[in-house]
């Protein structure tokens, strides 16, 4: 029997652009079994509702990841709107469509880079941000922010679209989904791709179901669990149907993610043709008392925002589960099994965000 | 003068996310793409503390982060500049009053330059990397003085012991 082996996989990593620890048991080159250990950034910001208004931890939700920082506003928003009874504008709402398709754009595009980067495809990575940039141009250009937006607040949105910026979006757009689809073209159907990843990390849908898997994961793996289908925010008038793949590999979760960029700009087109008069905002009188789930999709699954109030300025708790929380199960499940050198491919194939896993 | 006349050699950056909530880190990464690209500079992200010239940290840095953060630092070879990114870097940031956070990567080991922003944009943060890098010259043009001052020592007292 081949002699086991333990190698630390981070915390600090080429691959990873935040910290995360994995054990990597090993015979030879062959994974048998993985032990992740996280921690690194957790920062305790749940217990900061009790330090902050909330009308003010908004700011603070945005801050829980900056890469799908307007999701948290929207999840945060939307619970505390829910408690109070707010009825939130549809113009705003349609506008928090819009953001929130943008960062789901730019995360995974963001997320299609580093997938490419850690098979070693680096022109691939650079076209990806390349790709990217256009859309953190529009998020600056409509936000003022490129990553940490800042637009969304109880009760509404903090900013308007104009008519003018709106048809340029929509005049962009098609333009950008032919790069888009270029870009697209090779993660689907270039060979060498298809090579590294088809048949590696394979779960089946009854398993990523058991495991309790969100987002783009579950997805891949048959499971068609979309919370953008629940018809929150401007979901609901839109018509949304998730995009799922069966095979339940690299290939299947990358494939979901691409074809999700391409349902995004439909989304955007949709949303922007669609788009109601209206005021931005409503004023928010009072205080939260109760209690509310509050379920957003984000670019990596499900976000749950549960949110307690007790009639003062400060929630009484807040607790937040989010996305690669629900996947780092599978994480552990597709590990053995697979190579020393795919490891950061399965890793990466969960798309984890570690900021968003700890808080 | 022009900033870039400082770039006699080719620096390389270490990241570190030191408990940050990612906005910084993303924009550390989008540096170095074709936008921003400042490998044209020669300046090149790697992942070896052994090889790094300029650490760029963000984050207020958790309890569990300090040793990994100390540990990075003491593996890269002087001299050696520590730009901390964003205002959670500088002093904690939003995250100041987490009981998690030591508040400030300059508690936990010394920083040359401070970014502002929160999140810092790219140009910002390549501006902080041009600082450090006249920081690191003026470091190594140090390194070398003593260097030679040490060697001057010793030439004189081996001159006094052979006469
Ligand atoms: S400075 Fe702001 S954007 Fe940057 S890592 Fe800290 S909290 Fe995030």
């Amino acid at each position: 029997m081949p002699e086991r082996i333990i190698v630390p996989f981070g915390p600090q990593h080429p691959v990873l652009p935040e910290p995360i620890h994995v054990d990597l048991v090993l015979e030879d080159e062959l994974v048998v079994e993985a032990i992740p250990s996280i921690g690194y950034i957790h920062r305790g910001l749940e217990q900061l509702v009790q330090k902050r208004e909330f009308t003010e931890y908004v700011y603070v939700a945005e801050r829980i990841c900056g890469i799908c920082s307007f999701m948290h506003a929207v999840g945060y928003c939307q619970g505390i709107e829910h408690i109070m009874g707010i009825e939130v504008p549809d113009r705003a709402k349609y506008l928090r469509t819009i953001w929130s398709e943008c960062s789901r754009l730019h995360s995974h595009l963001l997320w299609l880079g580093l997938f490419a980067d850690s098979m070693g495809f680096e022109n691939l990575f650079m076209r990806s941000w390349q790709l990217r940039e256009s859309v953190l141009d529009v998020l600056e250009d409509t936000t003022g922010g490129r990553v940490i937006q800042g637009t969304c607040k109880v009760g509404g949105v903090r900013r308007d679209i104009g008519q003018e910026k709106l048809d340029e979006m929509l005049r962009a757009l098609d333009p950008f989904e032919e790069q888009c689809r270029d870009l697209g073209d090779v993660f689907l159907n270039d060979e060498t791709v298809k090579y590294r990843l088809q048949g590696l990390g394979v779960i089946g849908k009854d398993e990523a179901y058991a495991l309790g898997a969100v987002g783009p994961t579950a997805r891949a793996s048959g499971v068609p669990s979309d919370i953008r289908e629940t018809g929150y925010a401007a979901y609901g008038d839109l018509g949304f149907k998730p995009v799922v793949e069966t095979a339940g590999d690299c290939y299947a979760r990358c494939a979901v993610r691409v074809k999700e960029v391409y349902a995004s700009i439909d989304l955007i087109r949709r949303t922007i043709d669609g788009m109601p008069e209206g005021p931005l905002d409503v004023k928010v009188k009072g205080t939260p008392d109760g209690e509310y789930f509050s379920r957003v999709e984000q670019p990596r699954g499900e976000v749950i925002h549960y949110l307690r109030g007790d009639g003062t300025k400060h929630l009484a708790r807040a607790r937040i589960r989010t996305p690669t929380l629900a996947n780092i199960p599978m994480l552990v499940k597709m590990l053995p099994g697979a190579q020393l050198a795919d490891v950061p491919v399965v890793v990466l194939s969960i798309d984890p965000c570690i900021s968003c896993t700890e808080r | 003068m022009s900033t870039m006349a400082f770039l006699k050699r080719s620096p390389w950056i270490l990241h570190y996310d030191a408990s940050s909530c990612n906005g910084c880190d993303i924009e550390v990464l989008a540096c170095l793409t074709p936008l921003y690209d400042v490998e044209r500079f020669g300046i090149i992200n790697t992942g070896n503390p052994k090889h790094a010239d300029i650490l760029l940290i963000t984050g207020g840095i958790n309890t569990q982060n300090r040793e990994v953060v100390r540990n990075l630092y003491e593996q890269m070879p002087e001299p050696k500049v520590v730009v901390a990114i964003g205002a959670c870097a500088a002093t904690g940031g939003i995250f100041r009053e987490c009981y998690n956070i030591t508040g400030g990567v300059d508690r936990v080991i010394p920083v040359d330059v401070y970014v502002p922003g929160c999140a810092a944009r790219p140009e910002q943060i390549i501006d902080g990397v041009v600082t450090a890098l006249g920081i690191l010259e003026e470091k190594r043009a140090k390194m070398a003085g003593a260097a030679r001052m040490k060697d001057e020592v010793r030439h004189a007292e081996q001159a006094g012991e052979s006469t």
